[in-house]
């Protein structure tokens, strides 16, 4: 069974985020998606003040079977990848709501965050 | 639901994820793939290659006709329980599957085809032996095990009775015995020491409890993918088919080409290449900047445009790695297109690892 925390955001393509108290968001990839790539051999994370749209892929995860696209879940600014990715991406599958996050985001102003799924909402979209 | 070999309720026992592969229900890993490789790389692995088709040919006319059927020359299997690897090519020199044929007793030789092309390969042997003094034999009730890695031999000999366990330690690398019901031969697919086992279907589960019991840690496909490339081997369907020769697969040392006289299929055709040169080549890739290589894409190199056909990262080397078909004359230096990015490559030549040792000079 995979782990969907009750206190983050997600999206239906299997990132997760957390509003963090600063204001800034924190983004990664979910339990399920991690499972799903298998071992994580290579991650690519944008560029501090690299701007970002709700949607638009912003991110490389690679595994030992393919590529995949992060999205990111609001529009804003990167504020800074997560460099230790770069030497150790078994991190996204060993802690993918710790150590394996990817990026903090500072928000636009308008940023708009109705349509990310709670934990229950997203657990019921692995379920279809 | 696929095709599902003795073994299917071993690998949902442990927890595999399953993957179609050609039509069969496979395990890709019980976990992590990444430590299914190094097991092999550093100890023993196991691998249920049951899916694979096992052909035994038998007759007065086997040997001569399958000096025509195969591209390497089975007069070189000088003495029973020799094997040899080959190609079996259409009239275009085409590779229509790569294989190994195992020399069984006078007249009796087995060959073992890849599961994907089986369809094709039996309706080509069958063909090509109509009128021919053969008896083709499909081995559907047979299971196959791979034993792999530098302690693979060792652990998997606990299999045998006492008595023949000398006998299969003592097997020379590309040879094989049949004993008692195992058939046992010292080949395999990751560049590591250890054996292939083909085995009655209804004896499988036991062996493969024994093995794990022994030690030898399950693997699956993913793993196999990845040792097989960095031991620069060959996948058929992704590095080479119909449409490419062995001479632009960088298998022509598989190509028996004496005596003169031998008119294996395929021959005139690779002749005349052979004379021209080959305009494309099969060459291994090191990615020298961030990121992984993957089949199909592009190559760039000052010669013209080559294509990934395998790519990957190498657990071995910590770095990514593939095999690309690249212009004859392309150098070695070359780009390769990532996500539209063209990142810096470096031709080397396979082996990239082998018996556990790196092979090529990463810096």
């Amino acid at each position: 069974m995979s782990n969907i925390p009750s206190d983050l955001k997600y999206t239906r393509s299997h990132e997760w985020l957390r509003h963090e108290d600063d204001g800034t968001i924190t983004v990664g990839i979910t339990d399920h998606a991690q499972d799903a790539l298998g071992d994580l051999v290579f991650v690519e994370t944008p560029e501090a003040g690299a701007e970002v749209k709700a949607g638009e892929a912003c991110a490389v995860v690679e595994s030992v079977k393919a590529a995949s696209d992060v999205y990111s879940p609001v529009d804003g600014e990167v504020i800074t990848g997560n460099e230790e990715l770069a030497t150790q991406p078994e991190l996204l599958n060993n802690d993918p709501y710790g150590e394996g996050w990817i990026m903090r985001i500072s928000p636009a102003a308008e940023a708009e965050t109705s349509a990310l799924l709670d934990a229950k909402a997203y657990e019921e979209t692995l379920e279809d | 639901m696929g095709d599902r070999t003795p073994l299917y309720g071993e690998h949902e026992r442990l927890g595999a994820r399953i993957v179609d592969f050609g039509g069969w229900d496979m395990p890709l890993h019980y976990g992590s793939q990444v430590e299914e490789h190094h097991a092999v790389r550093s100890d023993a692995g196991m691998f249920d290659v049951s899916h694979m088709t096992v052909v035994d040919i038998d007759g007065a006319g086997a040997r001569d006709w399958l000096r025509r059927l195969l591209a390497n020359d089975v007069a070189r299997l000088e003495a029973p329980g020799k094997a040899l690897y080959t190609c079996m090519l259409n009239a275009q020199g085409g590779v229509i599957d790569d294989l190994i044929v195992y020399f069984l007793a006078p007249g009796s030789f087995r060959l073992v085809v890849n599961a994907a092309t089986r369809e094709r390969d039996l309706a080509w042997i069958n063909r090509h032996a109509a009128s021919e003094e053969v008896e083709v034999r499909e081995r559907p009730g047979l299971a196959m095990l791979a034993v792999q890695g530098p302690t693979a031999r060792e652990r998997a000999a606990a299999l045998l009775p006492a008595a023949q366990r000398a006998a299969a330690m003592a097997l020379a690398p590309f040879s094989a015995a049949q004993l008692g019901e195992l058939f046992v031969a010292r080949t395999g697919y990751t560049g590591e020491d250890g054996w292939e086992i083909i085995l009655p279907g209804e004896t499988a589960t036991a062996a493969w409890r024994a093995l794990e019991a022994a030690g030898v840690r399950p693997c699956g496909l993913g793993a196999r993918d990845t040792l097989r490339l960095e031991a620069g081997m060959n996948l058929y369907g992704q590095d080479m088919d119909e449409s490419t020769t062995p001479l632009e697969s960088a298998l022509g040392w598989t190509v028996s080409w004496s005596p003169e006289d031998r008119d294996f299929i395929g021959r005139g055709a690779l002749e005349v290449q052979r004379s021209a040169g080959a305009p494309r080549k099969l060459v291994g890739l090191l990615l020298e900047d961030r990121g992984v290589l993957r089949a199909h894409q592009r190559v760039l190199t000052p010669a013209g445009e080559g294509e990934l056909t395998s790519g990957g990262f190498s657990p071995t080397l910590g770095r990514s790695i593939g095999l690309a078909r690249v212009p004859a004359d392309a150098g070695e230096r070359v780009e390769v297109e990532i996500r539209g990015r063209p990142l810096g490559a470096r031709v080397v030549r396979p082996p990239f690892v082998r018996n556990g040792k790196v092979r090529i000079q990463l810096d």
